[in-house]
């Protein structure tokens, strides 16, 4: 075996493998691609000069730079960082509107508005949105922002407020305030929390059972939060009774489990993450959901 | 370039192919292992990475015996868009730490290294147990069978463990390790209990609300609200971290 032949044909020699009588040519590789090939190889070597490269004892070889195209010493990090300070710049004719605006200022002026709308969105859809759903359509547990109906308020300074601070979390400023476990503390009895439940369900559906047994505890230990007539108190964030939209389930069940053990949602500071005119970005989105106050 | 035509002796030559493969590795080797004589100087110094908690780390196994990993990376790039989307790049100290990391390759879900405080617990168990429950179009898939009862009678040997490769756990820390399991799981979340004095930032409160036991979902969301929440960038000088 091996014997290396011409082809005829193609003018190329064989390898000299052979199977069945089928031989195998030994074409070399196209020019161009081998002149590209030694061609990045000759790169790589530029590229060792100026970014850093090799590795030494006890660091790496710097990197000399390449004019005013790449810095000496780059680092990905560095070029980040410059990277940001640009985009800052890009942004800082629309920022330093947002920034030196109030929320109400920002959503009287149609331009400011229409570039919080845009920003809002965006912010809205990665730190909002998967509680409070993509347009604010809420979930169970989660209230809805579209509507106009508030737990803590659904004015521009309220809802800025509650982006900021959040809702039952470890910040100082966050809104706090929770509903007595009725039940569960033993406060009512089990025959008046049913009694109860009933009558809130009556007025929910905007027909308060009067001088029934739930009237008298309802007027007792929860009309002091959520009003007299079921109308809530946004000062502790009670929602409203007289109407049909839960956060949890609703019907007697549903009251009854709330008023036995109540849950209560917590949501974060977002002043923790976000910058100040992102938040106020969010909190202008929020008011144009379709509910703001 | 007459000498490229004479591989062919090379390639032939059992010995002198075995030479030329053992000459590339070792040259690769080099390259690959010399850096990490240095490796003091690849982890920055930062303030406030501490060990995990052994609630966390008992949630971490349980992040890594799910495959989370598989679609979740823990890495922040530091490109302009990663750092608007998910907050600072990650550092290297961020998981000194951690072994093995879980940088992770490939994001099918979002990048996790900073969702710690993003959520609350409910949305984590709730997203945990059925994700369309929260996020109608998520692809995850759910994880009701966390609900079930953490197994950590032996947390104090994995403390034990991670500190043989370097993991500075106190020989308190590893005594206490199983009462501060349940102690992080049981205080309330208002308290400061001496779980959170030794673990500074720890997630304090039940996530599951169960009352009885700790649950696998208690040390996974644990483990997630920690997550990308040790360091204070507030403090942090860009020169410093510079790599």
């Amino acid at each position: 075996m091996a014997t290396i032949e011409k082809d005829s044909v193609s003018g190329q020699s064989t390898t000299g493998h052979e199977w069945d009588g089928i031989k195998e040519l030994n074409t070399p590789l196209p020019k161009w691609w081998v002149y590209v090939f030694w061609a990045c190889v000759v790169w790589s070597i530029g590229y060792w000069v100026v970014y850093p490269s090799w590795p030494t004892l006890n660091g790496y070889t710097p990197g000399i730079g390449l004019g005013s195209v790449v810095p000496a010493n780059w680092t990905a990090r560095g070029q980040l960082d410059g990277d940001l300070v640009a985009q800052k710049a890009g942004r800082a004719a629309w920022l330093s509107k947002i920034e030196a605006s109030s929320v109400d200022a920002i959503e009287k002026d149609k331009d400011l508005l229409r570039y919080a709308m845009a920003g809002g969105k965006i912010a809205f859809n990665e730190n909002c949105a998967p509680c409070h759903g993509v347009g604010g359509v809420g979930a169970y547990g989660f209230p809805t922002l579209a509507d106009d109906e508030w737990l803590w308020g659904g004015s521009l300074a309220d809802i800025e407020q509650t982006i900021k601070f959040g809702v039952r979390n470890t910040n100082a400023n966050s809104r706090q305030s929770e509903m007595p476990k009725f039940g569960a503390d033993g406060i009512l009895k089990d025959d008046q929390i049913a009694a109860v439940a009933d009558y809130v369900v009556s007025v929910a559906s905007k027909a308060p059972a009067k001088g029934s047994a739930g009237e008298a505890v309802y007027a007792e230990n929860c009309a002091v939060c959520h009003g007299e007539d079921g109308s809530g108190n946004k000062e502790v964030g009670a929602p409203a009774l007289n109407n049909q939209i839960w956060l949890y389930k609703g019907g007697k069940d549903g009251v009854v489990a709330q008023v036995t053990k109540p849950k209560h949602g917590s949501m974060p500071a977002w002043s923790e993450r976000l910058d100040a005119s992102t938040v106020k970005l969010l909190a202008v989105y929020v008011h144009n959901l379709g509910g703001g106050k | 370039m007459s000498i490229f035509k004479h591989h062919a002796k090379l390639e032939t030559n059992i010995f002198f192919l075995a030479v030329g493969i053992l000459l590339t590795v070792v040259v690769g080797g080099l390259v690959e292992v010399v850096p990490l004589f240095s490796i003091e100087s690849t982890i920055e110094k930062v303030d406030g990475v501490r060990p995990y908690s052994p609630l966390e780390l008992a949630g971490r196994n349980i992040y890594i015996r799910e495959g989370c990993y598989n679609c979740h990376s823990q890495m922040i790039r530091p490109f302009k868009d990663e750092v608007e989307r998910y907050g600072h790049y990650s550092l290297a100290a961020e998981s000194k730490y951690d072994h093995p990391f879980q940088w992770g390759s490939k994001r099918t879900g979002p990048d996790l290294a900073r969702v710690g405080g993003k959520y609350t617990n409910e949305w984590h168990v709730r997203h945990l147990v059925n994700p369309r429950d929260v996020v109608p179009g998520s692809i995850m898939p759910g994880y009701k069978h966390l609900s079930r009862p953490l197994d950590y009678a032996d947390i104090a040997s994995h403390l034990k463990v991670l500190r043989i490769v370097g993991v500075p756990y106190t020989d308190a820390q590893i005594a206490s390790a199983k009462k501060d399991v349940e102690e992080q799981v049981f205080s309330d979340p208002a308290s400061s209990p001496a779980v959170a004095a030794s673990y500074p930032k720890a997630s304090i409160g039940s996530a599951s609300g169960n009352p009885k036991a700790v649950t696998e979902m208690d040390a996974l969301v644990a483990y997630l609200q920690v997550l990308g929440t040790m360091v204070d960038f507030s403090t942090v000088k860009p020169e410093s971290i510079r790599r």
